[in-house]
């Protein structure tokens, strides 16, 4: 009953979200409620038992990705979004049946926390009856993501590092003609 | 930021709490919630908050971008270092069970050295995004003046 309540305030607190951010043109506020948006994502995780992925979304979701938007409209000088008054059916069509499919889709879905669902067929029984007993660690997470899933763990180290590289190509400072400018300047 | 001295105070009492609290979601990952990367990035955090309030050339003074560039290089190499050691031993790649005599001590230890090898590249990579957006704000800003 008390899960149900705080679903539903996150839930609600989440789409009053969504709306004020179709409707503000203010690019500062609207990063900072995106920012909130992912803070109430991670409660919603806290409640359906997840609090690895929880956590992810809060640090990465709220912390890290909101600090990284705020930089990016620092460096830019437009500080309001431009609004098209003209009302466009084209993308009004597209996103309603984009809508209406992924809601059709759900039927689909497996009830939250169904143990019939073909995702808790596959492997999922082997990770719960051994993980503990093969890897010695307690918290199952880490042992499907660090041993059972290891090499799609590292994939993963490796598109972070790649994604760090090839940020620092494209906005880092080149050194050499840096230090040029400088000379040139003094 | 010189006139600040509440904001100041503030993030120097939680710049602490907040790396404690990094490193423990690090080690005790195998306990209770969390892991490298979620250490990794409330590990950066910690130092973003610290350059948002005491600016850039502080905190590359604290952290130089060289150093996180070898830590970020570091924690992948640790990784991968620690599936060859497991070829090496005579399993498959990233198979920890040969890592030890033990197959359960193997994991234990496999688990922790790549989680470790996560934190490390994770950190220094979010931090090193980070200093190279501001660092160009910076130099945009020369631009202008």
């Amino acid at each position: 009953m008390i899960d149900l309540i705080i679903d539903m305030v996150l839930l609600v607190f989440l789409i009053a979200m969504a709306i004020t951010i179709l409707r503000i043109s203010g690019m500062l506020a609207m990063a900072m409620l995106f920012g909130l948006y992912s803070l109430l994502m991670a409660g919603l995780f806290m409640v359906m038992d997840a609090p690895d992925v929880a956590f992810t979304e809060a640090a990465v979701g709220s912390g890290i990705s909101t600090v990284l938007m705020l930089v990016t409209l620092s460096l830019t000088k437009s500080r309001y979004e431009k609004t098209i008054s003209k009302f466009q059916w084209r993308p009004l069509v597209i996103v309603i049946s984009t809508g209406a499919a992924l809601i059709y889709g759900i039927h689909d879905m497996a009830l939250f926390g169904d143990p019939q669902a073909p995702v808790h067929q596959h492997v999922a029984n082997h990770y719960i009856a051994w993980a503990q007993e093969e890897t010695g660690v307690p918290n199952m997470v880490t042992a499907v993501l660090a041993s059972y899933r290891g090499f799609d763990t590292l994939g993963e180290v490796v598109v972070i590092f790649t994604a760090g590289i090839g940020v620092m190509l494209l906005l880092g400072r080149p050194r050499k003609r840096a230090r040029e400018k400088d000379e040139n300047a003094a | 930021m010189k006139e600040n001295i509440i904001l100041r105070i503030i993030t120097k009492l939680l710049i602490p709490l907040i790396i404690l609290f990094a490193l423990y979601v690090q080690f005790h990952g195998d306990y209770s919630p969390g892991g490298g990367f979620q250490a990794g990035v409330i590990f950066s955090a910690a130092f973003i908050l610290y350059t948002l309030v005491f600016g850039v050339d502080m905190a590359q003074k604290v952290v130089p971008e060289q150093a996180l560039r070898v830590i970020a290089s570091l924690g992948v190499l640790i990784y991968a270092g620690t599936g060859i050691d497991a070829l090496i031993m005579g399993g498959e790649f990233l198979n920890y069970s040969k890592l030890s005599t033990d197959a359960v001590t193997g994991q234990h230890l496999g688990i922790i050295l790549v989680e470790l090898g996560v934190g490390m590249t994770v950190s220094s990579i979010m931090l090193l995004i980070f200093f190279t957006f501001a660092n160009r704000g910076r130099l945009e800003g020369e631009d202008h003046d």
